[in-house]
């Protein structure tokens, strides 16, 4: 990954720094000790199919029983204590998953496209937008999508096809390959 | 040299500049907006190309995506392509055309020889021919075969293009942009829906723009442009043109196929885009074809469709000849004659097979001055290169008496028109046989059904068998009105534009001309110019037995190929169902598949090419192994080195140095694709008993254990260490290939049968780096890093613990898959780099250095460990393997053991694992066999055994292999016969798997 | 190419975001049982042209696996339903009735 951090094509593709990820795991028995994670970061619990973020920090739903915790790396240590006291003698999971994933941006008036040529959602503007979250297929990978306050989209996939995805991004980029969908809001 | 250019006319092109081409070599020139068809029409040329079979010259019968005559090869070099029609091939400067099937030249080709015998080649020639001697089937025959089929040359160089996807979501899709397609645009759009309009084509419009017609009392053209210009402004609408509904699947997907570079080549940009479409509902403005007339000569370059005559004339500015007779069974006919009239070319006469002609049409051509030949038929079409006349006779006879001979230089026939099913029938809608109008249309009862049960495609306008302007546009704004409500919403254009049709004469369904010609005239009436099948082949088909449509297709190739019959299909089953002494509807039509016309292969693959064609997974270390001589072995999506290969040496020579080097000092592995799944809860070790054939729950925390997993058919899956963390927490190492499918697999019990469990998992193996530090001066190498105790008191064999190393936070596990004192070093994937240049760093006193999969799978077969994927295969399971001690037998059950009781596989009979010690310094062949005394019924030797891993031992100075043997533990030092595929007979010793330090002390150390 | 609800996520995934998993609703069979249930649980599966009732994983989603009720000659889907159960839910097998009268699959539907 060390050759391309950022590429400008149709929409701007970055490699953004690391950052700390909590993977958290529990039921509705363990919700209290769980919400410590929003109190934490100073955001809400995201429902189903939510973001909830705060500059660099946030919560990410990913499934009924699981919810991904975006923060400074730096943090981790001191959120991961906080939490497992918070859980201790509920049924539930608090593990650094940091290091799993890596993490781009795309951005720019073709960002919606140079998506939709990859993963298989209804990306209009009026279905997908800021607040949600979508684990999906991209190409032929795992990812998460979500968007920023700034109107970039976030990807984050899991390490070891890190330069495929980034690779990939910039293939859906490529100059002269603009769709011209979702320029204009949809009513 | 008939056709030409006519001034004033042509919508499409812009005649003020010009275009250089290159066709068989000749350099031409042709106008912005030309296709390759009407530019080489243009210049005066008919015949394109040869047909298939019997290499006859033909010319291009239609004018779009139909044309079943003129294709041809474009480009050169890597953008060479063959079987394009040229027809739907957009002129640009510098193209680059070749006609295809023709050899030495378009105008004598040697193949033509084939027309000569082509009494000797009837349908089924090839099934009736090649079948004896069956001996000829392989080495004579079917070279034969090979050579003569295949249309056109395949491409040899890679595609510089680029290709992408697109998915696309949209309430309603529209396909096809005639004035239906827009009507029904319009409509739909209307009430808010989003909705997707591809039209195929470079142009809006359809057939008005040649035909004419008025729509709300304006010009159907400007209609048109005014409608793009309403469309084009709703913010709900998104327009496509060059883009082609190519197939409509299940639950609403649609494949468009738009083309953006075909004519561009130098732009950058991807060449062709496929639309991956979800839509909830979908309308078909697909239109209609025209179809052929049957008559003898109906194949000689300069027979046309009426309608692509009057699309030459009026779109291209190209009159196809001088003398233009037309033929036909319906008024449709008599536009060709009139537009032809009127644009100053000859119409010596119109010859309508009705025997009281047609409506106002034919008057209209009559008051023209064109005179009409009523109830008469085409006998033959004289020539042969190009038209010379024609000799006509009553249509209702058998043509054994021509009247006369009409001299012309072109013939526009039409028999009718089909509506364009193709894309409601991909998925499922039936059609209804329309007799009054001779053809079949969409059955509104029986559509295509989606995911709720309701039909989701709609057609509209003539792809409903409406083919009158008015209809047309009535019918397409009730398909926008419906597709709006079924997605909630109310068209707010309520009223039907008004189009004024001129009322038509009925048809007369006409599938011979004459009706009763001989086999004279048969046997030179085309059905398919594509592939040269004649009115006589497909009744020698019903001749002879066949009866289904679907076989008749097969034997006789009609409707096969790169036009799948769009000209031919209704024609064919008309003449069939004539054989057959049955109706049309009986017969029914072959089953329409998608793509609707060929797509490229660039466009099916998309951006999954070069670099990005498969997701390769990269270790942590990756970059490091690159720069030190890893020689990359793929292991499922990740790349994991074989061996590091140094200068001067072979990868066999790096991977004895590798073994060596482990053994006698110490080497390090990368470890990371091994799967680390963490499982907690209440329920842990309950589930990980199920999941295991091991006990695991009274594994103590701090403790490693080697545990095996089978399916519940009893095999053997995927094997590892599990490491208890703390008392409700355990982590379980699987193999490389495992590690996402094992997890699946925990999740699956535990979501589907033990959903009330309270067990987490988490599947961490992209979260740890893990180096492998191994062999005897491993541990030296580890305490010089600092930060951790690691003698065998405070780590002994098979237990883990945490620490720091070289200031790192890292978990050591003292396992071992070499039988050498060895450490599994995991620390954060983000530290992974920096952890194995310390370690090498402080390994080099020790002449540490990295070994690959190979030397790792060496060490592990010295000393007789199993691996999942060699000594497994899927019907093994751990009894055969010897690790009946890794089986608990104080479980009630475990995933696998209910059926590891089952009789065959307790069978004493089953072959079992033991090593081999091969004679003569050979290494054994992976896979070989060992042969047994007799033969089975297919005449093959019988067999007991087969090697599941074979290497050359380092250590040994010898091959070793591994084996599953028939009865083999109890057969030690028995010799077996392994016949090699080199001729050779290899022959090897049963013994015990472990090769290597038997005692385990190296392992203890 | 299918799309299903995914019942425990409501996102309407498509077939490329899904992994199939068989039939649903089968009994295990352990040590203890006889040779023709536990072949039964192994080995004999429905392939019915019509109703089925199916498994699926919304595998590049929420991860989680849920149940289909399908037409397998319409592709017509009658529903989805969380996984944890034993039997589909009585809103589904009456919306089945409701369109295929007469059904029946294993033991269910029409007597």
């Amino acid at each position: 990954m060390a050759e391309t951090r950022e590429y400008k094509g149709i929409a701007l593709i970055r490699a953004e720094p690391p950052c700390g990820m909590i993977t958290l795991r529990g039921g509705p028995d363990a919700a209290k000790g769980l919400a410590t994670a929003g109190k934490r970061l100073g955001v809400k619990m995201p429902g189903p199919l939510g973001a909830e973020l705060k500059d660099d920090r946030g919560l990410l739903w990913m499934s009924p029983d699981e919810v991904l915790m975006l923060c400074p790396a730096e943090d981790v240590p001191d959120h991961l204590d906080a939490l497992r006291g918070a859980l201790k003698g509920h049924h539930a999971m608090a593990v650094d998953t940091s290091d799993m994933r890596v993490r781009f941006s795309v951005s720019g008036a073709h960002a919606r496209e140079v998506l939709a040529k990859l993963c298989p959602l209804d990306l209009a503007p009026d279905r997908f937008g800021p607040g949600h979250v979508r684990r999906t297929r991209l190409g032929q990978v795992a990812a998460a999508i979500w968007m920023r306050g700034d109107g970039a989209f976030e990807v984050i996939c899991f390490r070891s096809v890190g330069q495929y995805v980034l690779d990939l991004l910039q293939v859906a980029a490529a100059p002269g390959s603009e769709v011209h969908l979702f320029s204009q809001p949809v009513g | 040299m008939t056709s030409r250019r006519i001034a004033g006319k042509g919508r499409f092109i812009d005649s003020s500049s010009k275009v250089a081409f290159t066709f068989d070599g000749r350099r031409l020139t042709g106008h912005p907006g030309d296709t390759l068809a009407s530019a080489v029409l243009g210049a005066g040329q008919v015949i394109m190309g040869r047909s298939f079979k019997y290499h006859r010259p033909r010319g291009p019968v239609a004018a779009g995506p139909e044309e079943p005559n003129a294709l041809v090869e474009l480009g050169q070099g890597n953008r060479f392509e063959p079987n394009q029609r040229a027809t739907t091939t957009a002129l640009f400067d510098g193209l680059y055309a070749t006609s295809q099937n023709r050899w030495p030249s378009l105008e004598y080709d040697i193949g033509g020889i084939n027309a000569k015998l082509a009494r000797l080649l009837p349908a089924g020639f090839y099934y009736k021919t090649f079948m004896y001697p069956r001996e000829f089937w392989k080495d004579i025959y079917e070279p034969f075969i090979r050579k003569a089929a295949g249309l056109g040359k395949a491409p040899t160089e890679k595609d510089p293009d680029t290709y992408e996807h697109v998915h696309y979501h949209t309430d309603i899709t529209i396909l096809g942009g005639g004035v239906a397609g827009l009507q029904a645009a319009l409509t739909a759009a209307s009430g808010g829906a989003r909705v997707l309009l591809l039209e195929q084509s470079p142009h809006w419009g359809g057939r008005v723009m040649a035909d004419g017609g008025e729509i709300d009392g304006k010009p159907a053209a400007d209609w048109v442009a005014a409608t793009i210009t309403a469309l084009e402004e709703m913010d709900n609408v998104t327009m496509r043109l060059n883009c082609m509904g190519a197939g409509v699947y299940d639950h609403g997907y649609l494949l468009g196929y738009e083309r953006l570079r075909d004519d561009t080549p130098s732009l950058p940009g991807p060449r062709h885009r496929l639309w991956r479409i979800r839509s909830t509902r979908v309308i078909t403005a697909t239109g209609a074809i025209e179809r052929p007339l049957s008559f003898a000569g109906n194949d000689i370059p300069g027979v046309m469709l009426a309608s692509a005559v009057r699309d030459y004339l009026e779109l291209y500015g190209v009159a196809v000849g001088r003398k233009v007779v037309v033929v036909t069974n319906n008024d449709d006919g008599y536009r060709t004659a009139i537009a032809l009239k009127a644009a100053y070319v000859d119409v010596p006469c119109v010859i309508d097979a009705r025997p009281l002609g047609g409506g106002p049409l034919m008057r209209e051509a009559e008051a023209m001055g064109i005179p009409v030949e009523r109830g008469r038929a085409i006998g033959k079409v004289k020539g042969g290169q190009y038209v010379e006349g024609v000799a006509i006779c009553s249509h209702d006879g058998s043509g054994g008496v021509f009247e006369r001979e009409i001299e012309c230089d072109a013939v526009a026939m039409s028999g009718g028109w089909s509506p364009v099913v193709h894309l409601w029938s991909h998925c499922g809608g039936k059609l209804t046989w329309d007799a009054e109008q001779a053809l079949f249309r969409p059955d509104a009862k029986r559509p295509p059904t989606g995911a709720d049960g309701e039909g989701f495609v709609l057609p509209a306008g003539a792809a409903d068998g409406e083919l009158l302007l008015g209809d047309v546009l009535g019918n397409a704004h009730d398909a926008g009105r419906e597709a709006a409500k079924a997605v909630g919403k109310t068209a707010k254009v309520r009223r039907r534009p008004v189009a004024v049709s001129v009322a038509q004469a009925p048809i007369l369904p006409v599938w011979m001309m004459p009706a009763r010609a001989g086999y004279e005239l048969r046997s030179k009436a085309w059905l398919d110019y594509q592939n040269d099948v004649k009115v006589s082949d497909v009744a020698l088909a019903a001749q002879e037995g066949y009866q289904s449509v679907e076989h008749t297709k097969r034997y006789t190739t009609l409707g096969m190929a790169t036009d799948q019959g769009k000209l031919s299909n209704i024609n064919g089953l008309a003449v069939l169902s004539d054989a057959l002494g049955q109706e049309i509807p009986v017969t029914g039509t072959t089953t329409f598949r998608p793509p609707y016309t060929p797509i490229s292969m660039g466009a099916i693959a998309g951006e999954a090419r070069g670099k990005v064609f498969q997701p390769v997974r990269r270790t942590p270390m990756h970059d490091w192994h690159d720069t030190h001589g890893a020689d990359w072995e793929p292991v499922g999506q990740w790349r994991r080195p074989y061996a590091y290969v140094r200068r001067g040496e072979t990868v066999h020579d790096a991977v004895t140095r590798e073994v060596k080097n482990v053994r006698q000092g110490v080497g390090i592995l990368d470890a990371s694709t091994l799967g680390k799944i963490l499982v907690k809860g209440p329920d842990a070790g309950k589930f990980l008993d199920m999941m295991y054939t091991n006990m695991m729950s009274t594994l103590a925390p701090g403790k490693c254990r080697y545990g095996l997993m089978c399916s519940e058919n009893g095999f053997l899956m995927d094997d590892g260490v599990v490491a208890r963390i703390d008392e409700d927490t355990w982590l379980c190492h699987t193999t490389t290939g495992g590690a996402d499918h094992i997890h699946a697999h925990m999740e699956e019990w535990l979501q589907t049968e033990w959903w009330d469990w309270k067990v987490w998992t988490a599947n961490l193996t992209e979260q740890y780096a893990q180096i492998a530090v191994v062999g005897p001066r491993a541990r030296t190498v580890l305490e010089a890093l600092g930060g951790m105790r690691l003698h065998p008191q405070a780590l002994p064999f098979m237990s883990w613990t945490d620490g720091q190393l070289a200031g790192f936070d890292v978990r050591v596990f003292r396992i071992s898959f070499s039988g050498e004192l060895s450490f599994e070093i995991a620390v954060k994937a983000g530290h992974g780099p920096a952890l194995w240049e310390k370690i090498l760093e402080a390994g080099a006193e020790c002449g540490i250095q990295p070994y690959g999969t190979e030397a790792l799978h060496v060490l592990r077969a010295e000393k007789g460990y199993i691996m999942i994927g060699d000594e497994t295969d899927g019907t093994v399971i751990p009894q055969d393997l010897g690790l009946n001690w890794a089986i608990s037998k104080k479980k009630d059950d475990f995933i696998g053991k209910r059926a590891q009781e089952r009789v065959h596989m307790a069978d004493p009979d089953r072959w079992k694992l033991v090593g081999l010690l091969a004679y003569d310094d050979a290494v054994l062949r992976d896979g070989a066999y060992a042969v047994a005394e007799g033969r089975n019924a297919n005449g093959q030797r019988n067999v007991q055994g087969r090697v599941t891993s074979t290497y050359y031992s380092p250590t040994l100075g010898r091959g070793i292999a591994m084996g599953l043997v028939h009865d083999g533990p109890n057969r030690m030092g028995e010799v077996l016969d392994f016949p090699g595929t080199d001729g050779k007979l290899y022959r090897a010793q049963i013994v015990d798997p472990v090769f290597y330090d038997k005692s385990g002390g190296r392992l203890h150390g | 190419m299918l799309t299903f609800r995914c019942p425990v996520c409501g996102v309407d995934a498509e077939e490329t975001e899904l992994s199939p998993g068989g039939e649903a609703h089968l009994k295990r069979y352990g040590p203890g049982s006889s040779d023709e249930d536990f072949s039964g649980y192994l080995f004999q599966r429905e392939n019915p042209r019509g109703v089925h009732f199916e498994r699926w994983r919304h595998a590049y989603g929420c991860g989680k696996w849920f149940h289909a009720a399908r037409c397998t000659q319409t592709l017509e889907v009658f529903g989805t339903y969380p996984a944890q159960t034993t039997e589909p839910p009585q809103e589904i097998l009456d919306t089945i009735t409701k369109k295929r009268p007469g059904w029946t699959w294993r033991e269910l539907g029409a007597k």
